[in-house]
């Protein structure tokens, strides 16, 4: 959201570069199956040309600063992945949100819910 | 599929997010049920799927150090990896795809120091995946404001008459730092001089490793 008492700057909230900032953090976490998952399948589907690196940009940017601070990584890159794929017509909203539901419904943890 | 996945210990020895045995997130389900509409549409395979990841996981700084020690110990690559590293590095098998790579030499007059500002944009190829803190705010933010106190948070002073020069990534465009070889690695061969090369030193928020560090 502008606010509307100060004048557009001409940057969005990822264009970050000169702003002032915190210590650099040291945590490093291994990325998890689900995560890696996530990485393959935008290298996989952009490689096909289903959509490109900027369409992937796009969405993550358009997320806005929220999403930056509160989801991770990966939550973003597979918001945007889905958003790109059903913009592109790869398949709907419908048959993603059935498909979310049948998911739910095989178990409570991920390694449940990703057995079919 | 609960039992297709590498089931190692973390191999650099840091705490894996939390996975398989936790309560499922809504992000997630989302990325199950992504995969299988690809897989069901004709996308892509459960196999293709697993080869990326597998090829991902090849890719370490391993690549990007046997990059720089033969451009420290063969003077004709050197050349040719500050001409065109995209061609340089393709030729020893280390692909970037369509992207541009760029080389950029440490001398002892210039430090350089990679930074996506915008984004989290690395050589994947050479380097694999990007440390958490390469896509946090602070290293983002700071790195082309005041370079030399970033650098001093990773425990590298300079001298004030070294010029740090910051390179800011694109989508299309990435960069790897060559190091400085370390004094005291005369007649060293490229595979001894590899181990000296970390993964920090070819983003420029390190230094190769001296002999006497090993």
């Amino acid at each position: 959201m502008t606010d509307q008492s100060e004048p557009f700057s001409g940057r969005r909230w990822h264009d970050m570069g000169g702003d002032a900032a915190g210590e650099i953090p040291t945590d490093q976490h291994d990325f998890s199956l689900w995560e890696k998952r996530v990485d393959a399948l935008m290298i996989i589907a952009s490689g096909k040309g289903h959509f490109t690196v900027d369409g992937l940009r796009r969405v993550l940017e358009d997320m806005g600063e929220d999403a930056f601070e509160t989801m991770t990584y990966y939550e973003r890159w597979i918001m945007s992945v889905n958003q790109n794929l059903i913009e592109a017509g790869v398949y709907s909203t419908s048959e993603l949100a059935q498909r979310m539901t049948e998911v739910a419904a095989r178990g409570a943890t991920y390694g449940e819910a990703a057995s079919e | 599929m609960p039992h297709d996945h590498h089931d190692h210990l973390s191999p650099s020895g840091h705490p894996y997010r939390p996975d398989d045995d936790h309560p499922l997130t809504y992000w997630q389900q989302m990325e199950i049920a992504v995969r299988e509409l690809l897989i069901e549409k004709g996308v892509t395979t459960a196999q293709e799927i697993n080869a990326q990841i597998d090829a991902m996981d090849a890719r370490t700084p391993s690549n990007g150090a046997a990059v720089v020690a033969r451009a420290w110990t063969d003077p004709v690559f050197r050349s040719d990896l500050l001409t065109d590293a995209s061609a340089a590095t393709r030729a020893m098998g280390f692909d970037i795809g369509p992207m541009k790579l760029i080389a950029l030499e440490n001398t002892p007059d210039t430090h350089n120091i990679v930074v996506c500002t915008l984004c989290s944009c690395y050589p994947r190829n050479l380097l694999g995946l990007p440390p958490d803190w390469y896509k946090s705010r602070a290293y983002r933010s700071r790195t082309v404001k005041e370079p030399r106190k970033v650098l001093a948070e990773f425990g590298v002073t300079l001298p004030p008459a070294t010029t740090v020069r910051v390179h800011d990534s694109t989508a299309d465009m990435r960069y790897v730092v060559i190091p400085t070889r370390p004094a005291g690695t005369e007649g060293w061969r490229a595979d001894e001089l590899s181990k000296l090369v970390t993964r920090d030193s070819m983003i420029g928020t390190g230094l190769a490793k001296t002999p006497g560090a090993l």
